[in-house]
This record gives structure tokens, C-alpha cells and sequence, in this order.
């Protein structure tokens, strides 16, 4: 049975500019940082209130982890944003939408009430999207 | 929504206001004063927003910090008096209720496991990812 998840992977352009968003603009904690090569490093970040999943923030590389052909095709897929990687979740989303705005996170999608919550979308300083997500109060 | 976002701008203001401040003296008092909430009203919106009081807050930030460096290697003491609290007994009760453990085993665990990651990374990076990455041919020391 499987129980939980433990790690989840994100590509990132620059690690060193993703450890900068994530844990100063969204507030998350550096699990793990081990170098792993010439300036490239195995980062793990986690929410504050999530400490059992790592997200690791995986750099798009030639070389040992991928061949130039596929860094370059992953890269700008990346950057168009392409790929959405999940939901946050949070307890208010305007005062959360306001805050991660203050620090300069860029929003695709202001909080909208949806049936599930209240809902906005985000993009990291690589182009990944996100929700951010307010969910509704199960009905008692 | 703007009358929401609104409600909320004073109050995530002061909570970014703790993030920058959290080593000094901070007077929750003119915090409150500065959003022109009275003291009641903002501690209630703060809660609302943030799931925790404008105290309780700050004394976890100041605890966080604590443990950020306690890990770089500073004293206890050090610790204590950098992130802003005023004795290191009340510190020392905080820190064991919020971590768990005293700051100075929280050290020494950091310690040892920092050692670790240096002797053996290989343990602390789920093996799947090694063997996909191919770091163990990579220049990795």
C-alpha cells in the first residue's frame, strides 16, 4: 500500500535563482543541499507545514543527466511554461496572494472563487506553473 | 475581491514588517497601532490570515532563525541574543517546546548529520535518482 509521497521533482533553469524563490519569495525550508557536480547541487526545499516532502529543484543540464538535444527541448518547454507541477495549499488565500505579490511572484490568475475554493495561479522564476489554492471548509 | 485584498494589505505589511524586524525589539503594540487596527482587531485579522497570532509568530520566526544558526555554528547564547530574545533560559524552554529537543542536542544533531552528508551523500539522495542521473559518474566527490 502506498502510503505517502516523499519526494517530488520540479525542473528548474537556474538552481541558484529557483533556492532564491522558493524558500525567500515562497517561504519554504532547505531540506537537503548536497553538490552533485560543477556548480549543481542535490536541493531538496520543503513547506514550512510539509516538512516530509521534498521537493527536489532539479537542473536541466548537458551532460550527465541529460544529452544536450533533450536539456535544450526540456529547457523550452520549461520556460513556455508548460508544465504545471501541483496545488498549494493554503489557509487565506488573499492575504497569501497579497504577501507572495508584495515579494514578486507573478501571477497568471488573481484569486477566483471556484467550486473547490478559491483559486489563483502562479509561475516560478522558471516559468513552472502552479495553483495556489484556498480549499473550501468541508460542509459540516 | 479588491475589498478583501484590501482588509489583508495592513496585516501581511506587519507580517512581512516581523520577517525583516524579528532581532529587534519589536512592540506588537505600534505594530497595531501602524496598521490603525486596535489591538483586538488586529490580532484577530492576523489570526484569520495567518492561522497563528502576531506573538506566536514572531517567536516562531525567531525560533527558525535560531535554528539556522545554530546550524552555520554559533553558541547557544550567541543564538539566542542574535534572533532577539533577551535570556537564554526562556529561549532555551521555547526553543525544546517548539523543536522538540534542547538547542544544544538540536546542534550537535545538525552537527552529526552534516558530517554525514559530507562522508556519505549517497545516503541522503533517494538512489532511484542516482541511478537515472547517472551522478555516480559524474564528478560528484
Amino acid at each position: 500500500m502506498i502510503r505517502k509521497m516523499s519526494h517530488a521533482s520540479i525542473y528548474v533553469i537556474d538552481q541558484h535563482s529557483a533556492e532564491e524563490f522558493y524558500i525567500n519569495k515562497l517561504g519554504f525550508e532547505q531540506r537537503m543541499k548536497i553538490p552533485i557536480g560543477k556548480n549543481t547541487f542535490w536541493l531538496t526545499v520543503s513547506p514550512k507545514e510539509q516538512p516530509e516532502l521534498e521537493i527536489t529543484l532539479m537542473p536541466i543540464q548537458n551532460g550527465e543527466m541529460f544529452d544536450s538535444n533533450t536539456a535544450d527541448q526540456i529547457s523550452t518547454l520549461v520556460k513556455n511554461g508548460t508544465f504545471g507541477f501541483g496545488v498549494f495549499e493554503c489557509k487565506n488565500i488573499y492575504a497569501t496572494y497579497q504577501e507572495l505579490k508584495e515579494k514578486g511572484v507573478e501571477f497568471t490568475k488573481e484569486p477566483t472563487e471556484e467550486f473547490y475554493g478559491i483559486e489563483a495561479m502562479f509561475k516560478d522564476d522558471s516559468g513552472n506553473w502552479f495553483s495556489l489554492t484556498q480549499f473550501k471548509e468541508p460542509e459540516k | 475581491m479588491k475589498q478583501k485584498m484590501y482588509k489583508y494589505k495592513q496585516i501581511v505589511e506587519a507580517k512581512l514588517f516581523i520577517d525583516d524586524h524579528y532581532a529587534d525589539p519589536i512592540n506588537l503594540n505600534q505594530i497595531a497601532d501602524s496598521a490603525h487596527y486596535s489591538k483586538f482587531h488586529f490580532i484577530r485579522l492576523f489570526k484569520l490570515a495567518f492561522g497563528k497570532s502576531p506573538h506566536q509568530y514572531l517567536r516562531e520566526v525567531r525560533i527558525h532563525n535560531a535554528c539556522r544558526l545554530l546550524i552555520q555554528g554559533m553558541t547557544v547564547t550567541e543564538a539566542c541574543y542574535e534572533v532577539g530574545f533577551d535570556s537564554v533560559p526562556s529561549f532555551t524552554h521555547l526553543f525544546k517546546k517548539c523543536m522538540g529537543s534542547s538547542p544544544q542536542r538540536f546542534k550537535l544533531k545538525q552537527k552529526r548529520k552534516l558530517e554525514m552528508v559530507e562522508k556519505k551523500p549517497f545516503q541522503f539522495i533517494p538512489n532511484c535518482f542516482i541511478q537515472n542521473h547517472r551522478l555516480k559518474n559524474s564528478n560528484f566527490q
